[in-house]
């Protein structure tokens, strides 16, 4: 393929070798001398910064691909079309590299396809398998529209439009069960997890939480992509979006406090402990901050108030989920978790080359319609809406 | 065929003497390097140890509990409860996610943490020795009947005969009778059990009932939910055609 200019060296690119240039050899280290060797993984503390961060939290951030494509295709709000497909290539990237973090984080990754055989409906970890590897596909086959395209394969294009409802319909139903799995993994363990994040509720909880940090990672990505690729920000549908962030956030918020209220559990916010602080740094700056930032239409179209509040409410995603598989079992523990140096340059290792992937699609492949959403809604009926899957972008 | 009568282990504290003859026949059997005064606590290399508080030794190893949470939990059946008590071990199945080490309610898996091929490492209830008729390594080896091997039903029997007989030298409970539904190794302590480190918090309901009832709800969430997005599709679609209908109708009024 051909290179637009000479080859610039600019900082990110650099920070992306040099990451892989570290990360290659943690990798082997981790293959030939085994978990230990490279994390500070232990019996007391089996699951970690791969779990917490690049599990919970990369499945949780890909949550925009199932609640845009639905907002679009079952809600009928066209105008968020225009995100749809860089929704779906983050969640699609978001699942690769959950796998590429299990190869690591599995001890006997070469047996990572044993849940196809070896069932267990019993158990969570099966379930959430299962779903996982459903809706990676589900996600390829709503991306392989863009493929097509590319190759210009247009049977296979309406082939594809075709099967665009069933599809989304599909992921819908797949990332509700397996976000919501996620939280139910740790139902198992009452007598470990602070009562701060254990409850009854987690797959709810866990549900609510991924689908506002769905919303609020689009928006991020949206402007990081912007910046990125030298586009035009959508900044009227990123307003809209984030009016259905506020929502999220909204509901959220009062179902953990309600949640809390009913386990009795409302006594611990106001504990000097370690766990209360993780909490409110989770709650206060990741939730309460976000949607106070967002509640006004006014602030929703600055585009830096827009960006700065759903960075604020990923972080906030973040930090949950870390205090869920961290914070909340060390006391039961007996000890703090600090992920070793390698630990951490695997995880950045990874996540590095989702954002080059990520810029590699789109150079090659039309992610972004051509400026598009500068005819934003219109009043009345434009020809288009006639055919809802009529469209190629 | 005769019925297979689940087996256990009873461990009376106030016998034991810390001479740690059962690490080391259990070092043995399952052919672990090092001697029992090596054993500083369960780990890969250390399927029983003696922890030791105010002159009492409380052995530790696996539960082998009734409805086990590893088992339970484990993606690929790697874990199993067999009928005659123990709950084994399969690496072959293993993937090696460890949530049976994060499941456990009572931290007995342990991990080879330094192995390209690593396995769950814990106590097999000596499957391969019942297998042939024997006892397990550790009852065999104490020499103050502290650990006492038999069917699950006899165990229990025994233990509250203890209490029945010597209510001074018993905390009146049988720790593992009742615990997250019951386990196959019970014990009998001379104080309570809190202050040997037990947990004392620990549901009497077996715990994977918490995971199920979450599992549960699957069916009914992609056969109502199927229904309902597909219903949100229609009706959102639909209301969009009637909409361009009208708006087509008032066209030709216009025109008209």
């Amino acid at each position: 393929m051909p290179e637009p200019g000479p080859y610039r060296l600019t900082f990110w690119r650099a920070f992306f070798f040099l990451t892989l240039a570290a990360g290659l050899p943690a990798l082997v280290v981790r293959y030939t001398q085994g978990i230990g060797a490279v994390s500070n993984l232990s019996d007391e503390f089996p699951w970690g910064l791969w779990i917490g961060f690049d599990l919970l939290c990369g499945v949780g951030l890909a949550a925009g691909g199932f609640t845009v494509t639905a907002m679009v295709y079952l809600l009928n709000l066209k105008r968020f079309h225009a995100i749809v497909r860089p929704a779906v290539l983050t969640a699609f990237l978001g699942y690769a590299l959950v796998i590429a973090a299990l190869l690591v984080d599995l001890g006997r990754p070469w047996n990572i396809w044993h849940p196809i055989i070896m069932w267990n409906p019993r158990s969570v970890m099966f379930e959430v398998g299962w779903c996982v590897m459903l809706y990676t596909t589900v996600l390829f086959l709503e991306l392989s529209g863009m493929l097509f395209e590319r190759f210009g394969w247009t049977r296979a294009v309406k082939v594809q439009r075709v099967a665009t409802l069933p599809l989304v319909i599909l992921g819908v139903l797949l990332s509700t069960l397996h976000q919501s799995s996620l939280g139910a993994l740790y139902l198992i363990a009452p007598h470990k997890l602070h009562p701060l994040w254990y409850s009854g509720a987690l797959p709810w909880i866990f549900w609510t939480s991924a689908v506002a940090a769905g919303l609020a990672m689009t928006i991020v990505e949206s402007n990081l992509s912007a910046r990125a690729f030298k586009r035009q920000l959508e900044l009227p549908i990123l307003t809209d979006l984030s009016r259905i962030l506020v929502v999220a956030l909204g509901v959220f918020g009062v179902f953990r406090l309600t949640d809390l209220a009913y386990r009795q559990a409302l006594g611990y916010l106001f504990e000097a402990s370690y766990e209360s602080a993780f909490f409110h740094l989770e709650f206060l700056a990741g939730v309460v901050l976000p949607f106070v930032l967002l509640a006004s239409e006014k602030r929703r179209r600055n585009p830096r108030i827009l960006y700065g509040a759903a960075l604020l409410a990923v972080m906030g995603f973040v930090v949950n989920r870390l205090n869920v598989a961290v914070t909340g079992l060390e006391t039961a523990a007996g000890q703090r978790y600090v992920p070793a140096f390698t630990e951490l340059l695997i995880s950045i290792f990874i996540v590095s080359i989702g954002f080059a992937a990520f810029g590699v699609a789109v150079k090659y492949f039309k992610v972004f319609p051509e400026e598009e959403h500068a005819a934003a809604p219109v009043p009345g009926l434009p020809p288009e809406r006639l055919a809802p899957f009529a469209r190629t972008t | 065929m005769i019925a297979i009568e689940p087996k256990a282990l009873l461990i009376d504290i106030t016998r034991c003497i810390g001479c740690g003859e059962c690490v080391g026949a259990c070092l043995e059997a399952h052919d672990l390097p090092g001697t029992a005064d090596d054993v500083k606590g369960l780990s890969d290399k250390a399927l029983t140890a003696l922890a030791e508080k105010d002159d009492l030794y409380i052995r530790q190893l696996c539960r082998h509990c009734i409805d086990p949470a590893c088992a339970s939990v484990c993606p690929v059946e790697a874990f199993r409860k067999l009928p005659n008590g123990p709950v084994v071990y399969d690496a072959d199945r293993c993937m090696g996610c460890r949530y049976c080490m994060q499941a456990c309610p009572f931290n007995v898996p342990k991990y080879e943490w330094f192995s390209a091929n690593p396995r769950v490492v814990k106590c097999d209830f000596c499957v391969h020795r019942q297998a042939e008729g024997k006892v397990t390594a550790c009852t065999e080896a104490c020499p103050a009947e502290a650990t006492m091997f038999g069917t699950r039903e006899e165990m229990l029997a025994l233990a509250h005969q203890r209490l029945a007989e010597d209510p001074d030298a018993y905390y009146p409970e049988i720790y593992g009778e009742h615990e997250v539904g019951g386990t196959s190794v019970l014990f009998l302590s001379p104080v309570p059990f809190a202050e040997l480190g037990f947990r004392t918090d620990l549901p009497t309901g077996a715990l994977p009932h918490l995971t199920g009832k979450a599992l549960a709800k699957v069916p009914g969430i992609v056969t109502i939910g199927g229904a309902f997005l597909f219903g949100l599709w229609w009706l959102t679609h639909r209301r969009e055609e009637v909409a361009l209908y009208e708006a087509g109708l008032a066209q030709e009024k216009h025109d008209a």
